[in-house]
């Protein structure tokens, strides 16, 4: 709210340049630059109306035709023509609804990138009159150059990262979420032609009636239960971990870091993988136990193949990982608590568990919320763990998801391995709408995000 | 010593069987990485072992990496990770920190709103939008030939911006008085960061390269999704994945193990090297 009262005063805003401005403000938005070729600025003016010709002609010659089959999604089948001269069928390709998908929404993008040109323009232009009126010579192309590395300095450094950002993260995010609203699945053979279906692909998941919401409903169930088992599970134990090595009566303290930070070293796939294989049914932990006489010989445990004990197995597994990472982040954090608040509880006479409970847990939480959500979201969106050592078994009976699929593993199970593209990207869509709630819940009752520069 | 010595008979007992407990819990988390070793050393092949322990040790396993091609060319992998891996990190370490610097010491209109915006971001499954990135990139022809290694860089580093968190930690850490100092002074912003903040920020610069370094060596998935049957483009994740195939898995469990050991000594020692800042950044971070 601030800062918006602040650029009113000192910034040019669009709609105040379209207020205020000039006629030749108002064409700028027709023919961008023309404000900046008025006032002599050539180069930003040339650069502004190139932008606008490129942009023009792929609008001709490709966007148009985009944009109105994206409306569709395109309706030629794929159709065969008698060649006469030599006698055989020819085959004509047809529409591909994919392709027109993917083109339309660049389409779109680039359209949006033209109004931000135009706002680019515009405020421009203002910003030239306003210097003019005000008898100071407008802006050259030095002094703006200037300016992207002092005040303009944002502008410059994260032009790149956002472009990228736009372009590989959100681009693809927005094509997968699209396919949310279509038919875009082997059934029916909908793979080279689909339609748009609206919220119909929602509907079925989250009826619990249909085949696909009594899928849902139970992995949904799993993926926040593990999530909540596993942050926690990782968070206490590692807290508990670190502060029982920093306890000064321990020896040694680098060397027993050092033993659990070892783990984290090695390639997380590895280790998964490896584990995988100690825990099947002949495996290395099987035949250990044999080895040592507490299972029978053909005996072994079921670390995969029951429910229970592979649920409890992928939490253990996530453990492993897990705690060293802990174990290393709130090293730091516990260190960094003022040691008078322990000097103060323990001349009023707490002891070691009130100090815990009273002190160093409230200051973790406090300080740790932030890095606790990504955790969470990073433990539903925990692809590797699951994937890489149960891979979702067992299975369950008339399912698409086993018994420890989360909605991320089911995802890849539907779309990769049996390409139901539509309800993949519904998937997502509902394990996005599940994190925002949770951080959403999370991060407003957190006192960390409104004192973000508290201790400055 | 001294100290331990001085204490009555129920500390002692109490220390000493703190320690053991440690003892016990390094034990178990050390399990598989001893087994890994064991088993890259290992005589018999095949992927189960009627033993804990090998009964034969050979260097075979090592060897057939390197000199048997038939199906996995693996220092092939290996040179192309490193290269990706080179290319990657540069760019990710740049976007990373003008990021950071630009959220951290720069105060302007959309700052907030960008900060939001990543927020919400980095809780899409990031899976989601390789699935999308695949068919971005088969459009453009980026799967198939040389350019697949073009696409796999982009994917490693162009969503890199993201991941600021750590190191605008870092820079929160540091004081502003320094900056407002130089801008009195008649620094420019760039100047600040080239003079006074760059040279103040080698760790983080370093952790940041470190990381984005051993990203490609870490991640499978987004090689093997854009991959596909390219084995010559494949990473060392990819093909060490495929050497657990059912095919394979008879043959190149115990090279599997080796390949394994030989990617995870230079992580683990970038690893420990970057570990400290890696442990400030964080404290730095969750400050804010």
């Amino acid at each position: 709210m601030r800062a918006r009262k602040k650029s009113f005063l000192t910034g040019y805003s669009f709609t105040r340049a379209w207020k205020d401005g000039s006629i030749i403000v108002k064409m700028s938005s027709v023919v961008f630059g023309l404000g900046c070729f008025v006032r002599k600025q050539f180069i930003k003016g040339f650069m502004l109306l190139f932008a606008e010709i490129a942009i023009l002609l792929f609008m001709m010659k490709e966007g148009m035709y985009y944009l109105k089959k994206l409306i569709t999604l395109g309706d030629v089948e794929q159709y065969k023509i008698w060649n006469e001269a030599k006698s055989v069928y020819e085959y004509v390709d047809g529409d591909r609804s994919l392709i027109i998908l993917l083109y339309g929404i660049i389409t779109l993008a680039i359209l949006f990138c033209a109004v931000i040109l135009m706002r680019i323009s515009v405020i421009n232009a203002y910003k030239a009159e306003e210097y003019v009126k005000n008898n100071k010579r407008p802006p050259s192309l030095k002094d703006e150059v200037y300016e992207l590395f002092d005040n303009n300095l944002h502008k410059t450094l994260l032009f790149l990262p956002i472009s990228g950002v736009l372009i590989f993260t959100i681009l693809p995010l927005i094509f997968m979420m699209s396919m949310a609203f279509t038919n875009y699945s082997v059934e029916n053979s909908k793979l080279v032609l689909f339609d748009w279906v609206g919220l119909k692909n929602f509907k079925n998941m989250i009826n619990f009636g249909s085949g696909l919401g009594k899928t849902f409903w139970p992995v949904l169930g799993w993926t926040i239960l593990w999530a909540i088992c596993a942050t926690f599970s990782n968070y206490f134990i590692g807290m508990v971990l670190a502060m029982f090595i920093n306890w000064k009566e321990i020896r040694a303290k680098k060397f027993w870091r050092f033993c659990f930070v070892l783990t984290v070293a090695i390639p997380h796939f590895v280790t998964l993988l490896i584990l995988r294989q100690m825990l099947q049914p002949e495996g290395a932990v099987n035949i250990l136990l044999r080895n040592m006489g507490i299972l029978q010989a053909r005996e072994s445990l079921p670390f995969f193949t029951n429910t229970v004990w592979a649920r409890v197995t992928v939490v253990l597994i996530n453990i492993w990982v897990g705690v060293p990472y802990t174990l290393l982040q709130v090293t730091g954090i516990l260190q960094n608590i003022p040691g008078e608040l322990y000097d103060s509880a323990r001349v009023d006479g707490a002891g070691p568990v009130t100090i815990f409970r009273k002190i160093t847990l409230p200051y973790m939480l406090f300080v740790t919320t932030p890095f606790l959500i990504t955790v969470f979201a990073g433990n539903v969106n925990n692809f590797n763990v699951i994937f890489l050592t149960s891979q979702g078994y067992p299975r369950a009976v008339e399912s698409t998801a086993g018994k420890t699929d989360l909605l991320i593993t089911w995802l890849y199970k539907l779309t990769i391995e049996n390409q139901y593209f539509d309800v993949g990207a519904v998937i997502g869509i509902m394990t996005f709408i599940t994190l925002g709630i949770a951080s959403l819940i999370s991060f407003r009752l957190s006192g960390s995000y409104k004192n973000e520069e508290g201790f400055r | 010593m001294k100290r331990f010595k001085k204490y009555s008979l129920k500390k002692k007992i109490i220390v000493t069987f703190a320690h053991v407990i440690l003892a016990i819990l390094a034990f178990i988390w050390l399990i598989p990485v001893f087994w890994v070793l064991l088993t890259s050393f290992r005589g018999t092949k095949g992927s189960y072992s009627s033993t804990f322990i090998p009964t034969s040790f050979t260097l075979d396993n090592y060897k057939k990496l390197f000199t048997d091609f038939s199906v996995f060319n693996f220092p092939q992998m290996l040179v192309n990770t490193f290269l990706i891996a080179i290319a990657s990190c540069l760019i990710s370490t740049f976007f990373v920190i003008s990021v950071a610097f630009a959220l951290s010491r720069l105060r302007f209109r959309s700052r907030r709103a960008i900060m939001n915006a990543a927020m919400v971001v980095n809780l899409f499954p990031g899976f989601m939008s390789m699935i999308a990135v695949y068919y971005i990139f088969k459009m453009f022809g980026w799967t198939d030939g040389p350019m697949l290694r073009v696409a796999m860089i982009a994917v490693y580093a162009g969503g890199a911006g993201c991941g600021y968190h750590i190191a605008k930690g870092f820079f929160d850490t540091i004081p502003y008085a320094l900056d407002e100092a130089a801008l009195l002074d008649g620094a420019t912003k760039w100047k600040v960061l080239i003079r006074v903040i760059m040279p103040l920020s080698k760790p983080i610069i370093v952790y940041t390269l470190l990381t984005s370094f051993a990203a490609p060596f870490k991640d499978f998935m987004m090689a093997k999704v854009l991959c596909g049957p390219n084995q010559k483009y494949y990473t060392v994740a990819v093909g060490l994945y495929q050497m657990l195939d059912k095919e394979y898995i008879d043959q190149w469990f115990c090279s599997f193990a080796a390949g394994a050991v030989i990617i995870s000594i230079p992580i683990a020692f970038l690893f420990l090297k970057t570990q400290k800042y890696y442990v400030e950044g964080m404290s730095g971070a969750v400050k804010g």
